[in-house]
């Protein structure tokens, strides 16, 4: 649980480090004057911190990939790579128990809009009643399926479809 | 228990735009087209040797010239007057039999004009020396009141005969109903077949990316012309139905965030869920009658068919299986549903009594069988075949004699013409997403493409118009 949450912390200040980074002035500070002292740099007055708790931006930098699980051609059944990212959504969900959130299910081009509309819900249920057996909370998860009508990936082949096939988790503000 | 309060203010959230409103304005359908009686010799029976090899219609050559005017008046519908409308109405009527492949006419802008006199005397050396078999006249007449008088005579050229006349009283904005009607006189006359031309289609316009898609719920007549948008696209419009009376729409939107099917009344302009249910409902379809209405809701994911009295009241479950059951379509005479299960492992079509009873597979020729759709006729069912690509595919009723009709890349969705002789579908352009409505006759020849202002999809075309 420690190293987990270790993990988390590292992963959001990461990200605010890198949020801090494409910050940088796009013009070089003049250079010190040779003839005064060197004065020591003053600390930064402003911490770097990561997103708030309670966003999508600091679900996804917690999460990584974990945040989406994928699927088989029309299968909605749960192997053990979404096993382990669920498990580390319910780690999430433990430790943010006032955060509520929905699961949206997905579904390739490459199935009819209907069946693929109820096949999206299949999904997100699915990811839905992993995480309750989990121990999260169902009255947390809202679950909703968009079947084929939002793709992340364009390309109408096998790489592209493996990545539609997903139910991804996303914070309700 | 904070937690608890907290989640029920955000669905509160969620759920509130209840009023969110997605819809344009309203504007009704016209009403029947008024029938009037016209000038002209009694027809004499039956035309002989009716035409029903459909290899033989696309030979016939018709000719259809101009139709003519009593005397040439402003008119609502047409800026130039009488005369130039009855041009566009041999225009219209030659664009119709043309683009279904149906027969070989000729159209007014490459023929003489016949004069008023002679639409119910024709002067058949004139039609025989061009070497027409058919001879399409008619006229336009405005009336004092505004309305037009339209009259449509079909004539053998060989035997000197008239075969068949009707006339139309329209208001201004409806003439090209009449073109319509004139084209499905001929039509049926010719070939012993059902009406279709005078139709609608609703149907999802389609523009922007692919993976930000706005898709807007859009109806149009069985030619492209009149077509409107119903819906503004702030939330995502799928799957419509036109009620068999086209008073109303089904469709699903996700105006409050979620896949919910809505009974749109076209003339008012108002929408109502089809069930009060916090579960997502998808694929609606109404019965021949126009009083029940099948749609699938999935509870705890897992989809069912259901029926709901189209006034609303309690929803009857007809399915219940663990596979997703989806997209039933009734029987013209309403006593069985076809619809689609995946219960055997993969989509396959299903028939079972209305009542959700004697639930029994079809398909069973290799491949998966989506989207059934019951011919008018009744004798066929149309189907997404899933065998590599897509394509649309008959059967009849036992799934015996399937017959893929498309070789597209992703052919989806079928629907019916009126007539059950024509079917449209939409295809899906691979990587681009692209997407457009055509259709294509049960001999699986004269595939095209339908004109639409922007990419469309999901097309439902409406029963012939009264």
């Amino acid at each position: 649980m420690n190293t987990k949450l270790a993990t988390i912390l590292l992963l959001a200040s990461a990200t605010g480090l890198t949020a801090c980074a494409k910050k940088a002035p796009e013009v070089l500070p003049p250079p010190p004057a040779t003839d005064t002292a060197p004065t020591t740099q003053p600390a930064p007055q402003v911490q770097p911190t990561g997103p708030n708790v309670g966003t999508q931006q600091h679900f996804a930098a917690a999460l990584g990939s974990s945040a989406t699980i994928y699927f088989d051609t029309d299968r909605y059944n749960v192997d053990s790579q979404d096993a382990a990212a669920l498990q580390a959504q319910a780690q999430y969900f433990a430790r943010y128990p006032q955060i509520t959130f929905t699961i949206e299910g997905h579904a390739d081009e490459r199935g009819t809009r209907e069946y693929n509309l109820a096949l999206g819900e299949r999904r997100a249920t699915a990811a839905k009643n992993y995480l309750v057996s989990l121990g999260v909370d169902a009255n947390r998860i809202a679950v909703v399926s968009y079947g084929k009508e939002r793709p992340v990936a364009l390309a109408s082949n096998e790489g592209a479809w493996a990545q539609n096939r997903r139910a991804a988790s996303v914070i309700i503000n | 228990m904070t937690k608890k309060l907290l989640f029920l203010l955000t669905a509160a959230l969620i759920a509130a735009p209840v009023a969110a409103q997605d819809l344009g304005a309203a504007v009704g359908e016209g009403g029947p087209v008024e029938r009037v009686a016209v000038d002209g010799e009694e027809a004499d029976g039956p035309l002989r040797g009716t035409v029903t090899d459909e290899s033989a219609w696309s030979d016939i050559g018709i000719a259809i010239p101009a139709f003519a005017t009593d005397r040439d008046r402003p008119t609502a519908a047409n800026a130039d007057g009488t005369g130039a409308l009855g041009r566009e109405v041999a225009r219209v009527i030659t664009d119709n039999l043309r683009n279904n492949g149906l027969f070989k006419p000729v159209g007014p802008d490459s023929l003489p004009q016949p004069a008023f006199t002679q639409i119910t005397a024709p002067a058949f050396t004139t039609w025989s020396g061009r070497s027409a078999e058919m001879l399409v006249h008619g006229y336009v007449r405005a009336r004092d009141d505004g309305r037009l008088v339209i009259g449509c005579y079909l004539y053998d050229v060989a035997l000197q005969n008239e075969l068949v006349r009707e006339g139309w009283v329209v208001a201004p904005a409806d003439w090209r109903r009449a073109a319509h009607k004139c084209s499905d006189l001929i039509f049926s006359r010719l070939t012993g077949e059902s009406p279709f031309f005078d139709s609608r289609i609703a149907y999802i316009a389609e523009t922007g990316p692919k993976d930000r898609r706005v898709k807007r719920l859009a109806v149009m007549d069985s030619d492209g012309a009149n077509h409107r948008f119903l819906t503004l696209g702030s939330a995502t419009a799928l799957t419509p139905r036109y009620s068999p009376d086209y008073s109303k729409i089904l469709y699903l939107s996700y105006v409050d965030g979620n896949p919910r099917i809505y009974v749109y009344d076209i003339g008012t302009g108002k929408q109502t869920l089809v069930t009060e249910n916090r579960s997502p409902t998808i694929a609606p379809r109404w019965s021949p009658d126009g009083k029940s209405i099948l749609y699938a809701m999935a509870v705890a994911g897992n989809t069912d068919i259901y029926r709901v009295p189209a006034t609303g009241g309690a929803s009857v479950k007809l399915t219940d299986n663990p596979g997703i059951d989806v997209g039933g379509s009734y029987s013209p005479d309403g006593r069985k549903v076809v619809f689609e299960s995946d219960r055997s492992g993969s989509q396959q079509c299903y028939i079972m009594d209305a009542d959700g009873t004697n639930q029994k597979r079809i398909s069973f020729f290799g491949g998966r069988c989506a989207t059934p759709e019951w011919s008018p006729r009744g004798d066929q069912i149309a189907f997404t075949r899933i065998a590599g690509d897509f394509n649309v595919a008959v059967m009849n009723t036992s799934g015996g004699n399937m017959r893929v009709l498309t070789r597209g890349w992703q052919d989806e969705a079928p629907t019916w013409a009126p007539n059950g002789r024509i079917i449209q579908f939409f295809r899906t352009e691979k990587n681009t997403g692209r997407s457009g409505i055509w259709q294509v006759d049960l001999t699986g020849q004269n595939e095209r493409r339908l004109p639409t202002p922007v990419d469309a999809s999901d097309p439902a075309w409406g029963p012939i118009r009264p």
